[in-house]
């Protein structure tokens, strides 16, 4: 099944800069419906008022981390079925490993590339 | 030897003023009372703790001006801040670099549609490597932010010693002023005072400021 390049991406990270890089890059993947949040609240806060395909979300962030976002969609029956991919410089086994536990679909370090993002994309997305 | 009801007082005193945390300036208090103390029958094994008192308040003594010589408060007060404004000022400039770089690359993005389609796929090639490059904004940021709470938890630990001192340091900067403590008349900076790097937002002149200096002089 081909990939819905205008399905809604929700982008979580405390950088503004790093908001900005991922939100170019997946211009350039032509991922057209990108939503930025701040934090791991904001993006609770915004999952439950809209509809998301996916989650792209960093770790380290107050006063809600990506871990914490992670868990709390998994524990939403509504919420967690959308695919969840975590990027961070977080790089510890314990921490890759905590993630899975919690149900992240896939795991991306920083600093990462376009190739790694687009990657990790297919793997839960399908080719696109 | 027999507890001296004096001494055992003086102890009583301490800790109800400075509770179970002793400071350095009264272990030598205490421990020169402890020899006064002695008296009566002093046998050899007196004399031997006697002795290691005696070097033990020396010790301290002579520690206490090492380590007030290092003066700690300066540490403090112009290393440490020092050090974590030059951290912050990193952190903003760098971000500040990096959306100017990124600023640039969507400007080239957007015209990428007016040339040749082989022009075009080069463009995006090498605006996908700026982008990438432009994740080491957050890196440097964070690495910079593991500094800065390491710094904090040095300053803690300096705030804990200048405690301990009291107004140890005070007394030992005011019998030892440095020659910068020392009120200068017309200071003439050298050339090694003239050499101190990029300035703090705010602390420097910009370059409108500069000219106006420049300008002065005609």
């Amino acid at each position: 099944m081909a990939v819905d390049m205008n399905m809604k991406i929700l982008i979580v990270d405390d950088y503004k800069t790093m908001l900005r890089i991922l939100t170019n890059l997946l211009r350039q993947l032509h991922f057209t419906n990108i939503e930025e949040a701040s934090d791991g609240q904001e993006a609770l806060s915004k999952l439950r008022q809209d509809k998301f395909d996916f989650v792209i979300s960093d770790w380290n962030m107050e006063p809600m981390t990506g871990i914490q976002l992670l868990r709390e969609v998994r524990a939403d029956d509504s919420l967690k079925h959308i695919p969840f991919i975590m990027i961070t410089a977080e790089s510890k086994s314990e921490n890759v490993i905590a993630a899975k536990e919690a149900g992240v679909s896939n795991y991306i370090v920083k600093p990462f590339n376009a190739e790694t993002l687009k990657t990790k994309l297919s793997s839960v997305l399908g080719d696109f | 030897m027999q507890k001296d009801p004096e001494f055992q007082e003086m102890l009583a005193g301490i800790r109800e003023r400075r509770g179970d945390d002793v400071r350095i300036e009264d272990i030598g208090e205490v421990v020169q009372s402890m020899l006064v103390s002695m008296r009566g029958n002093i046998s050899s094994s007196d004399m031997e703790m006697f002795t290691e008192l005696e070097s033990l308040a020396d010790y301290i003594r002579l520690a206490k001006r090492e380590i007030a010589a290092l003066r700690p408060d300066e540490v403090k007060s112009e290393h440490l801040r020092t050090a974590s404004d030059e951290l912050d000022a990193i952190v903003l400039a760098t971000a500040d670099a990096t959306n100017a770089i990124m600023d640039a690359t969507e400007l080239i993005e957007a015209v990428m549609d007016e040339v040749e389609p082989e022009v075009q796929t080069k463009l995006m090639a090498a605006t996908t490597g700026i982008y990438e490059a432009c994740t080491f904004q957050d890196i440097t940021g964070q690495r910079i932010t593991k500094v800065v709470t390491a710094l904090k938890h040095i300053e803690d630990t300096v705030d804990g010693l200048l405690n301990a001192f009291g107004d140890e340091i005070t007394k030992y900067r005011e019998a030892n002023p440095k020659e910068a403590d020392v009120p200068e008349v017309e200071p003439t900076p050298s050339d090694e005072d003239l050499l101190e790097g990029p300035q703090l937002e705010g602390k420097g002149n910009n370059q409108a400021e500069i000219d106006a200096l420049l300008a002065s002089f005609d």
